[in-house]
């Protein structure tokens, strides 16, 4: 069996993440040629509770759709953090905002942090463009895709008129992760 | 060049896969956990165009869909338990007239209401028994976001074939996941229509069964006229209730599946040559069976897949040759306790029979279906 | 020259299963004058209906004919008009069938004013099953479901019709023989949904039941009750009680359903015209 790569997007509805899974499995599969399996949670509420996205990466065809043993996963919010950190493989990866995520989860595993909601306010203008500052940041962190193919992803998304603020987002939130993780 | 290709959610792609077919009416009725299929179908029916209709039940998207396949065309419904029950009544309105369409039923929890947003295996024996009387079913159950594509091409051409109401039965997670989904060429893909009408309109009739157990269907509006009911009728479409008549009608109906089963039948075998045990499974659960039997594989133990893709009219017969090959056959199922019967009256106690079963709203895993393969053996 | 319905009526079909007395063979007669009257072709025309007696008429008529399942005649009406808007699609049924089980796809192909024309045969009882009372049973009634008499109010079809947003809606009653095919031609040919109530008699289980003598009596009651609306503008409301006004109730252009998809098609297969 070849290896799984999983990656997990949470925090609370309406905060773009099951877009962020989209985006990176297109990456993954779309663009670079890999297999890519994304799923969510689904819940009743269209906005708020929590929220995940999970996407599976291999290079071999995909079976079991769902997380079994999380390699990395991003919290925005503190009850995603609590809820979802839960199957974090050993030495995963655990990306958290640093502004709402105040408890750290315990565990076996790494944690990053750095305040990806204040970073699309105040740095690129937007808050909505947040969820495009983690997948930069997710792509930085785990290296799953190539940068550019995420981008292409991420473009081929967006209307024209909002191209130049999701690829600052994206770039933006890359290299905060690339910075942190020196 | 290359194919075109896309990431699709299994909803999407089961309204492509339609579109892909010729279907050229949708008739539905919004429901969770498979409304995408109505808004896909709504943007691209009118684009080739075809008609979608929003009805004001599950009941009368039902009807909407035969009425407009008596005109016809090929239709398609989509709906999810609650709605599944309440068509089951028209279910047997388009055995009975013979009227080829196609409903999807992405399986939920339940009953009743059940879990909306959850997925669940747990209609595999209403989409057999649900509507009342005795009759035939056809129903198809992908794994995959490809596979609901294809098998949704696959299922109008046994509709059309066959003259009757075929389902495609998904769960909530393979109908919401994305995969990337590779759109096949015009042509690529076998695609039927109905078989017309081989006489003049002042002989047809549309149950005649000298043409076969599936007599030809001629549309209403064209230059043949004739009635439907849903009494017990005729070759000529009229009620009857002629002891001999009623039951000849009756037999050619279920007939018409039964002898056409192995035509009808799709499955896939996984490691099947030299297994020992045979895990028996479909639709989201033979994804996790098939992590599991990699997984046993490699601690020695010889365990295979049967996957049904076909699950009405059911593999019996190979089914049956399996329980004779191996120790054991364990069935997971998001249900308590369903295909297990079809594979139970299959096997005729020939092996060890297991069922494993999850009603919570999550998948089963590969641990939960290994821990009951070993069990067992 | 006599009229002749047999070139209308499927050979061998006949005799119905209609009491003597019943008022659905009047109806029936009335639609197919009104068919011809159309110059309708057989072959594009669909006469579509639910369950019971009144729905056995299909059966009879040499048409594209469904009998369909209890009150669903509207909605599969609505998928067949859809499928093929050119065709002429005709609805036939009871009240049971139209307004309680089928109800609330009577109100939905009215409000979608798709171009059905919806010939419903008012005889106030769920006659196929032995008389138990429908929606349309008069309060204090007796069916062999009230049998200490009926404590439900009614529905009112043409009320619900034009209140649903039918777009054409007129009553009569079977007595009136000749207003029948009068109002179901208006009602082919105009373009939107079209609700002919047709107040009709069941001697075997409405009569029997609520001191009805004979037919004649119960035909007699509709004759008397019966008030053309042109009339009633000028009468008192003490005059109209217990009246019901007869002739075209409602009449209104709106725009119909299936020209409303085909501008639809066109502006998605055509985005740059207008």
């Amino acid at each position: 069996m070849a290896e799984r790569y999983e990656i997990r997007f949470s925090g609370a509805g309406g905060q773009g993440l099951i877009t962020a899974g989209i985006i990176l499995a297109e990456a993954a599969s779309i663009v670079e040629g890999k297999n890519a399996v994304q799923s969510q949670s689904y819940g009743p509420e269209a906005r708020g509770g929590a929220s995940k996205s999970e996407v599976i990466i291999s290079d071999a065809p995909i079976d079991y759709p769902k997380a079994t043993q999380v390699n990395a996963c991003l919290a925005l919010t503190q009850e995603a953090a609590d809820k979802y950190s839960v199957g974090i493989k050993p030495d995963g990866l655990l990306l958290l905002d640093s502004d709402l995520v105040k408890n750290i989860p315990q565990g076996d595993f790494k944690v990053y942090q750095f305040p990806i909601i204040r970073t699309a306010k105040e740095d690129i203008g937007r808050e909505i463009v947040a969820n495009v500052v983690a997948l930069g940041a997710m792509v930085a962190l785990t290296d799953i895709v190539s940068y550019e193919a995420c981008e292409q992803a991420v473009l081929s998304r967006v209307p024209p008129a909002f191209k130049e603020l999701n690829q600052k987002a994206y770039e933006t939130g890359f290299k905060k992760m690339k910075e942190l993780m020196k | 060049m290359a194919k075109k290709s896309a990431l699709l959610q299994g909803n999407e792609a089961c309204a492509h896969g339609a579109i892909y077919a010729g279907c050229t009416f949708f008739g539905g009725y919004p429901i969770t956990p498979s409304s995408e299929i109505a808004e896909v179908m709504s943007k691209l029916l009118p684009k080739v165009g075809g008609k979608f209709i929003q009805m004001e039940d599950e009941i009368g998207a039902m009807a909407a869909i035969i009425g407009a396949s008596l005109c016809g065309h090929k239709v398609l419904d989509a709906t999810s338990g609650p709605g599944m029950s309440l068509k089951q009544e028209l279910m047997g309105y388009a055995c009975i007239a013979e009227v080829p369409c196609v409903i999807v039923n992405v399986m939920r929890g339940g009953p009743s209401t059940g879990m909306p947003t959850g997925p669940s295996q747990s209609d595999v024996m209403q989409a057999k028994w649900g509507t009342h009387g005795d009759h035939a079913a056809i129903a198809v159950a992908p794994a995959s976001c490809q596979e609901i594509f294809s098998e949704t091409v696959r299922a109008f051409n046994l509709a059309e074939t066959y003259r009757m109401p075929v389902q495609i039965l998904v769960d909530e997670i393979i109908a919401h996941m994305r995969e990337k989904i590779v759109f096949p060429e015009p042509g690529e893909l076998e695609v039927v229509s109905r078989r017309k009408p081989e006489v003049g309109p002042d002989q047809y009739k549309p149950f005649d069964p000298s043409f076969g157990d599936v007599p030809p269907l001629a549309a209403m509006g064209s230059d043949y006229r004739f009635h439907v009911t849903g009494l017990n009728k005729a070759p000529d479409g009229f009620p009857t209730t002629k002891a001999e008549l009623v039951d000849a009608e009756e037999r050619r109906q279920i007939r018409k599946v039964n002898d056409h089963a192995a035509a009808i039948e799709k499955n896939e075998e996984y490691l099947m040559d030299d297994a020992e045990v045979a895990i028996v499974a479909f639709g989201i659960s033979s994804r996790s069976a098939r992590m599991a039997v990699d997984i046993l594989r490699g601690e020695g133990v010889k365990a295979g897949l049967f996957r049904p893709i076909t699950i009405w009219p059911f593999p019996e017969k190979r089914v049956a040759e399996i329980g004779r090959q191996v120790k054991a056959i364990v069935v997971p199922e998001m249900n308590l306790g369903q295909l297990i019967h079809a594979v139970e009256r299959s096997t005729k106690g020939s092996c060890i029979l297991d069922g494993v079963g999850r009603v919570d709203g999550e998948p089963l895993t590969p641990d939960q279906i290994m821990d009951k393969v070993k069990e067992v053996l | 020259m006599t009229f002749d319905y047999e070139k209308y009526i499927r050979p061998g079909k006949l005799p119905h299963i209609w009491c003597p007395g019943c008022g659905h063979g009047i109806v029936m007669k009335g639609l197919i004058r009104a068919i011809d009257k159309c110059g309708l072709q057989k072959n594009r025309t669909a006469i579509v209906s639910g369950i019971g007696c009144a729905s056995r008429l299909p059966g009879y008529v040499d048409f594209n004919t469904v009998h369909t399942a209890h009150g669903r005649a509207a909605a599969f009406a609505t998928g067949m008009k859809m499928a093929d808007p050119d065709m002429t699609v005709i609805c036939t049924g009871g009240d049971g069938d139209g307004v309680a089980i089928g109800g609330n796809h009577f109100i939905h192909a009215c409000r979608r004013n798709i171009d059905l024309t919806y010939v419903i045969m008012n005889n106030h009882i769920y006659g196929m099953t032995g008389g138990q009372f429908s929606p349309c049973t008069p309060t204090d009634a007796f069916a062999s479901t009230t049998p200490y008499g009926n404590p439900d109010p009614i529905f009112d079809i043409s009320k619900l019709a034009i209140g649903a947003g039918a777009t054409f809606v007129a009553r009569t009653t079977a007595y009136h023989a000749t207003q029948i095919d009068k109002l179901i031609t208006e009602g082919i040919k105009h373009k939107g949904m079209a609700v002919i109530e047709v107040l009709d008699c069941c001697p075997t289980s409405y009569g029997r039941r609520n001191k009805f003598r004979s037919v004649v009596e119960m035909m007699k009651q509709h004759k008397d009750i019966a008030v053309p609306v042109t009339a009633a503008a000028k009468m008192s409301e003490e005059q109209l009680a217990g009246k019901i006004l007869t002739g075209v109730l409602h009449k209104e252009n709106k725009p119909e359903y299936c020209e409303q998809y085909a501008k639809l098609i066109n502006k998605v297969q055509n985005p740059t015209s207008k």
